[in-house]
């Protein structure tokens, strides 16, 4: 029975990765077709990653992308952890329950209706204060922010609540300043979440279509707004070099992320374990 | 020893932070900022309340306000396309127009209705089929040792962090009539022809499913992983079969992680774009693709916020358990 069993747990976790793998893997393979027929082999070649680098528009729109990508993560991460911090630590405050829905509806809005409704924002401010004027790299990163730093807070609040308020209380009560503690105190214990909050802000953010596509204007197209135009034209092995580039950056990061933070939690609970000893 | 202990890392970054802090809050605007905030009588907390507050009124929840009024223009050949709601008729009395004709149009065209519909159709058997596949992925994982448990959790996470426009595309190349799989089935002999597969509802499916499977997966690991194994052990010393153990202690206690998973894969998956865009055929009406015609296709401002307003009282609903659920994790 238990035999069984975990046969059937083996092979649907198995085949779940599969299923998830298995397209990224042939993005992978296939950039490397020397055939233009994305899916018809025809020998190695790395030629099209020689004609991804030669693409000015491409590459022109990948800089324009990381810019609003790096100035959203910083920005975010900034709102983000106050208004985690704020959810976490304040208790009960004027207005919470709207602040909370406003932390949490970006989460899952549909993007149509985010991208619709900040750009009629930024259309009527036009219209009322002339800010800003018309749109292109400030409304994308403005749009950015708003749905990043929901994400943000709620890593860091999730974070913030499964620590022990007690040392923060202890330096209060020693006389020390809310702002000195939150930097002293605070600021290191949430930064594995503040890492990864401003690397998903970065990721997020360069990864978005829809948004952008609504609060862009002229001269700003955004790096998923030109490869959703060349895809919508059929696949192109450019951008299964593209594909694999992002890939490959992605999993390095994210695996030496996991590293990095494995070793910090190991060190801390050594720490721990010394001081506890230390007290003994 | 004991004080570096309990700050392993605050210790260095604070020697970083302090002199900074210290010039970041002595700059101009920043000195302004504190001045005027403490003339006007707020306090750090507030303050540190208000910042994203702000934000998030004047860039989430206002723009509502706009879709709405919108939603009640009518289109007109100018820039931005739509008429004014308010008007100073004469420069004497003002004048309100409202026009409930955009709501009236889409209840009557049929085309609205079937996109409606179709999209949560759509996006409740796509909920569906995640919750099949991923409910024993994460199963598996949170039964598994710590080691395979972390490199599991890493990989559910990778294909999140990858491109979602990159991930979709690829499927095309897979499920083409000259594609991956057909291309196999041709070479062994199962098939003479390719059977079609791109742009129908089939690879709508797939798409869906696959992009939204972590979000489905995660949280149910969450919750299975923190459930309390001792209930199990005990029910089968009391001889209680595995599999009924399982519906009557393991999937009650799940219940929390399906809600949060499902609503996470079911309210974006009703608004999806990308995906009915890219896999889907002509016949795939999803009210995402729907909205996004009507404003640039149609460039029918009006419509397309009548659409969202539609779409939002739809979701409305499952927004709101969403939220619930949400606070309920944080408490």
């Amino acid at each position: 029975m238990t035999q069984r069993r975990s046969m059937f747990l083996l092979s649907s976790v198995v085949f779940g990765f599969a299923f998830l793998y298995v397209p990224i893997l042939s993005l992978i393979i296939f950039s490397f077709n020397e055939s233009k027929l994305v899916t018809v082999w025809a020998g190695f070649s790395t030629k099209w990653y020689g004609e991804l680098i030669r693409n000015e528009q491409i590459l022109e729109a990948a800089w324009i992308s990381i810019r609003i990508a790096f100035v959203n993560a910083c920005f975010a991460v900034a709102l983000g952890t106050l208004a985690g911090f704020s959810l976490a630590r304040f208790g009960r405050f004027r207005g919470r329950t709207l602040f909370t829905g406003m932390v949490t509806a970006p989460l899952v809005m549909p993007e149509v209706i985010t991208g619709l409704s900040l750009l009629l924002l930024f259309v009527a401010m036009q219209d009322l204060i002339g800010w800003p004027e018309g749109r292109g790299v400030t409304t994308i990163t403005i749009a950015h922010i708003t749905f990043s730093m929901a994400y943000v807070a709620v890593i860091v609040q999730s974070r913030l609540t499964s620590v022990d308020e007690s040392v923060e209380e202890a330096a209060l009560d020693l006389g020390a300043p809310p702002a000195k503690v939150f930097f002293v105190i605070t600021l290191p214990i949430i930064a594995p979440a503040l890492i990864s909050g401003w690397l998903l802000s970065f990721t997020m953010s360069l990864d978005d279509l829809v948004i952008a596509s609504f609060v862009s204007g002229p001269g700003s197209s955004t790096l998923p707004m030109v490869v959703f135009s060349k895809v919508r034209l059929g696949v192109s092995p450019e951008i299964n070099a593209l594909a694999t580039i992002i890939v490959l950056v992605v999993a390095t990061g994210v695996i030496a992320a996991g590293i990095v933070m494995r070793n910090q939690e190991l060190r801390r609970a050594r720490d721990e374990h010394m001081a506890a000893a230390e007290n003994l | 020893m004991s004080r570096k202990a309990y700050l392993p890392l605050g210790e260095r970054i604070t020697k970083g932070a302090e002199p900074l802090s210290r010039v970041v809050w002595g700059l101009p605007p920043m000195r302004w900022f504190r001045i005027a905030a403490h003339r006007m009588g707020i306090q750090g907390r507030t303050g540190v309340i208000a910042l994203p507050y702000l934000w998030l009124l004047l860039f989430f929840l206002v723009p509502f306000i706009f879709v709405l009024k919108i939603s009640l223009a009518e289109a007109a050949i100018a820039m931005p396309p739509y008429s004014a709601l308010i008007e100073w008729a004469e420069d004497t009395y003002l004048t309100v127009r409202v026009n409930v004709a955009n709501f009236l149009f889409l209840i009557e065209d049929d085309l609205y209705w079937k996109a409606y519909l179709n999209s949560a159709k759509v996006a409740l058997i796509s909920t569906i089929l995640c919750l099949l596949i991923g409910y024993p992925m994460a199963y598996g994982m949170a039964r598994a040792t710590s080691a395979t448990r972390n490199v599991m959790l890493m990989l559910v996470i990778l294909p999140f962090w990858t491109s979602f426009l990159l991930r979709v595309y690829a499927w095309i190349g897979i499920l083409k009539n000259n594609g991956l799989i057909n291309n196999i089935l041709l070479s062994v002999g199962i098939i003479d022809e390719p059977i079609v597969m791109m742009q129908t509802n089939f690879a709508v499916y797939i798409g869906i499913v696959y992009s939204y499977l972590p979000f489905m997966i995660l949280p149910l690991y969450a919750n299975l992983e923190r459930m309390d194994m001792t209930l199990l052990e005990a029910a089968a010393d009391l001889g209680c079969r595995p599999t009924k153990a399982f519906f009557t202690i393991t999937l009650p206690l799940s219940i929390p992680g399906i809600i949060a998973g499902s609503l996470l894969v079911f309210i974006p998956a009703v608004g999806e774009f990308v995906i009915p865009a890219l896999l889907g055929g002509p016949d795939t009406l999803m009210i995402g693709r729907v909205l996004w015609d009507e404003f640039f296709a149609n460039r029918d401002w009006p419509v397309a916020s009548a659409v969202a307003i539609a779409v939002l009282l739809l979701l409305v609903i499952p927004i709101m358990f969403f939220q619930r659920s949400q606070m309920k994790e944080a408490s």
